[in-house]
């Protein structure tokens, strides 16, 4: 406390030189990416808006984003930053013990550790508290029985985010737990989803008296909805880098064993998602095509493609008012509620568009097909727009509830004990 | 490009919206749209007085305010929103407009201060009976007549408060030319000689037309002759962003009556706005509603600038405007259900004024093909 009392406030200019001199006098290309990322965070830069308990320097966000923008400006590498390990970092920092914080936020960083979210089910998609998923105390264990779905990159996991019912005679919101299970255990199953469009981006995972210690339970029995929606918040705002990783990540000009470890894991968590500009519909191919094609000069595609463009743009052009009216400090206006069900109008309308131009030969795939496959790829990818990530018809709900105060549904599913709720017999 | 309003403007529209709401209400609407002029000349006055608004993007050399089609954009979205009955887009939008692009500095001081000040009702007279928005389709006459005069001769229609306005700028061509050569702009008095005219019967009474006639009327030419191609292609694309502006008004307030009354509206025990038919309905008009109101400010601004894609811009917001404004009224018929189709119903005001706002200026496909070739496609 004395020591703290002495120091002074740490400022823009003393961050950015403090980091400065620290990368100068430690960035090596030539290490080794874990221990690389041991250093920095030793030093409190891997993580400095965290608190200084958990490696970090309690700096406030505007000053952390000073000490990356300094690890960027010199090309070094970061910590881990990509994928469900920094929601699982940003939940455990939210609602964990200080024994989870201790045993994973490290590890989160370091990228020694990958993670894995264990949220829907086949039985509960867009009403995520309908989760049937049982966990039972046994022994001062808890142990788990069930099926979770769509889980992205459960076959690297090595932990999971779990909600699991632990009680039954509650209503369906007050009976969940949250919990961190090893995912390398015989209990439990992972397989492979195959998608429509022949990706298997997802995973189902099934639970077969898997096992969680007691000290892996994250907040409180019963609890497990408070967290899981920490969990989605940070999902919502990106936190899991998804949308940042890449072009610098993955840049080969970047020369040394630590970029080589770098790509690696970053191809490793990008891999499912790699059919994702096809799936929103690549509105940038529709022109050029076009004019290959000779069907710029059809006046019916020209105002199909004409139509595509307006509501392309003026997506565009709502979603930068909704950030200007932000960075102004006004209120949210209904623009930042619009993105999602906009983004699935354009991705449809973009489809029809590319079908029209491509006339039969949209009936072709792969090698056969135009753009080498690309095409199809769009073709057969775009109806998960409209459903991952909140269907348009939960997204038209919530704009109309909450943007617009529309009164909700009846409904006695969240205040009647969830085993009497009727529910799909998978569960 | 700016995405937001500054605090000035977003004041500038609080004061409109509350003058309007005051001075436009349904009922006023109402009386004014079963006269034949549309308007009231004490209104207007008032109007012209209090807020001094046919002069907003009017250099203040010619008596304007010296704002930009940015605030212009914010005085026609209030406009639409209270349906207001004037004949300011023709006056204050079309006619100054087509002056300030046009004239010559002796004639824009001849003729701005007196449509700035309100005095002096304009309009322009383009299209003609063919319903061509293209000035290129003009077939309307300019002779050369003795003392740099001209006689005009033709038929022009869906002339905006024709039958009404004092002073009309018409486009014509001169004898034996085609296309865009040979058109000028003239100025014509209301009350000229071997001008005849004739209000239409208009679908939306709330915007008046009128088909005008002429037969060897003396006309003043307005900036050189023979040029007016490039200068009125380029008023029609700014009052086509105007438009998409006033459009939007309109369709925010339809949205937001529809919302109103689902949420007033008892059926089954409950309110109709707690059904999920209701909600998805809403949630889709307010996504179409918000894309439009971002192309109408980006176009206003894009003519603010004066930037060189303005034509495209303008021609999307327009394009888009109307589709938002007739779907949505549209839905908002349909959510007030049968009560919807009733005369006493304000509905159909607004659904109306969509319908005609559609049409006038050319409707969405022509758009879509003019933002097309604008952008080189």
């Amino acid at each position: 406390m004395s020591q703290a009392a002495t120091m002074t406030e740490p400022t823009e200019e003393t961050v950015r030189a403090e980091v400065r001199a620290w990368l100068e006098a430690n960035w090596d290309p030539n290490l080794g990416l874990i221990e690389w990322r041991e250093k920095l965070i030793d030093a409190g830069w891997g993580a400095p808006a965290w608190p200084k308990q958990w490696g970090g320097r309690d700096l406030p966000g505007p000053l952390a984003a000073v000490v990356d923008q300094e690890i960027r400006r010199i090309g070094a590498v970061n910590v881990a930053r990509a994928g469900i390990r920094t929601l699982a970092a940003a939940t455990l920092l939210a609602h964990g013990t200080d024994f989870q914080k201790g045993k994973f936020l490290r590890r989160s960083l370091t990228g020694e550790d990958a993670w894995c979210q264990l949220f829907s089910e086949p039985g509960s998609g867009s009403d995520l508290a309908g989760a049937t998923t049982r966990a039972e105390l046994k022994d001062g264990r808890w142990v788990i029985n069930g099926q979770k779905v769509w889980t992205t990159s459960a076959h690297h996991a090595d932990w999971g985010l779990l909600l699991a019912r632990t009680d039954w005679d509650k209503p369906k919101h007050q009976g969940l737990t949250f919990f961190v299970i090893d995912m390398r255990q015989s209990g439990v199953e992972v397989h492979q989803l195959r998608q429509m469009n022949g990706h298997a981006s997802f995973n189902q995972v099934f639970f077969t008296d898997a096992e969680v210690p007691a000290e892996h339970l994250v907040g409180e029995i019963g609890g497990g909805w408070a967290v899981a929606t920490t969990t989605l918040m940070h999902e919502r705002r990106g936190a899991d880098g998804v949308g940042a990783v890449g072009a610098g990540a993955a840049s080969t000009e970047r020369v040394g064993r630590i970029y080589d470890e770098e790509r690696a894991e970053v191809a490793t968590v990008m891999e499912p998602y790699k059919w994702y500009p096809q799936r929103a519909g690549r509105v940038d191919l529709v022109l050029q095509r076009a004019k290959e094609t000779g069907k710029i000069n059809d006046p019916v595609v020209r105002q199909e493609i004409a139509k595509l463009l307006t509501l392309a743009r003026s997506a565009e052009w709502t979603a930068r008012r909704a950030r200007a009216a932000q960075a102004q400090g006004l209120p949210q206006g209904p623009e930042g509620s619009l993105g999602k069900l906009a983004a699935s109008n354009v991705a449809r309308a973009a489809a029809r568009v590319h079908t029209l131009i491509s006339g039969a030969d949209a009936m072709l795939a792969g090698d056969d097909g135009p753009e080498a496959g690309i095409i199809a790829e769009i073709l057969i990818s775009v109806p998960a727009v409209s459903i991952a990530g909140g269907t348009d018809e939960i997204q038209r709900n919530i704009i109309a509830e909450r943007v617009l105060r529309m009164p909700k549904e009846p409904g006695d599913d969240a205040s009647r004990p969830f085993r009497e709720v009727p529910r799909n017999l998978a569960g | 490009m700016q995405f937001t309003f500054t605090e000035e403007q977003q004041e500038f529209r609080a004061v409109l919206r509350r003058y309007f709401e005051q001075s436009s209400p349904t009922t006023a609407v109402r009386k004014l749209m079963q006269t034949e002029a549309g308007w009231d000349a004490g209104q207007w006055r008032e109007l012209n007085a209090q807020l001094g608004l046919c002069g907003v993007h009017v250099p203040e050399e010619y008596g304007g305010q010296g704002f930009s089609f940015v605030e212009l954009g914010i005085v026609l979205e209030e406009m639409g929103r209270a349906l207001v009955c004037a004949p300011y887009f023709a006056s204050a939008v079309l006619a100054a407009s087509a002056i300030m692009n046009t004239a010559t500095d002796g004639q824009k001081t001849a003729l701005l201060p007196g449509i700035v000040s309100g005095e002096t009702i304009a309009t322009l007279a383009f299209a003609e009976p063919s319903g061509d928005w293209d000035p290129a389709a003009t077939q309307a006459t300019a002779t050369s007549s003795v003392g740099g005069r001209f006689k005009l001769d033709g038929a022009k229609s869906f002339v905006l408060d024709g039958h009404t306005a004092d002073l009309i700028v018409v486009l014509a061509r001169a004898p034996g030319t085609t296309g865009d050569a040979g058109l000028s702009l003239l100025t014509v008095r209301g009350d000229a000689a071997g001008l005849t005219r004739t209000p239409l019967k208009a679908l939306d009474p709330t915007r008046k037309l009128a088909r005008l006639d002429f037969t060897g009327v003396e006309a003043e030419l307005i900036g050189e002759e023979g040029a007016a191609a490039a200068p009125v292609a380029r008023t029609l694309a700014q009052a086509a962003a105007c438009l998409a502006s006033e459009m939007v008004g309109g369709a925010e307030r339809l949205r937001q009556s529809a919302l109103d009354f689902a949420n007033l509206r008892m059926q089954f025990g409950r309110p109709i706005a707690s059904f999920q038919s209701m909600k998805h309905k809403q949630a889709d008009m307010l996504l179409e509603v918000e894309l439009a109101k971002s192309a109408a400010y980006v176009a206003a601004q894009a003519a603010a600038e004066d930037a060189d894609d303005m034509p495209a811009l303008a021609s999307l917001a327009k394009a888009a405007a109307s589709e938002a404004y007739l779907q949505t009224a549209i839905h908002t018929i349909q959510i007030h259900g049968g009560v919807g189709f009733t005369w006493d119903n304000d509905t159909h005001l607004w659904f109306k004024r969509a319908k005609s706002s559609e049409v006038f200026l050319g409707d969405p496909t022509l758009h879509r093909e003019r933002m097309m070739q604008a952008w080189g496609h």
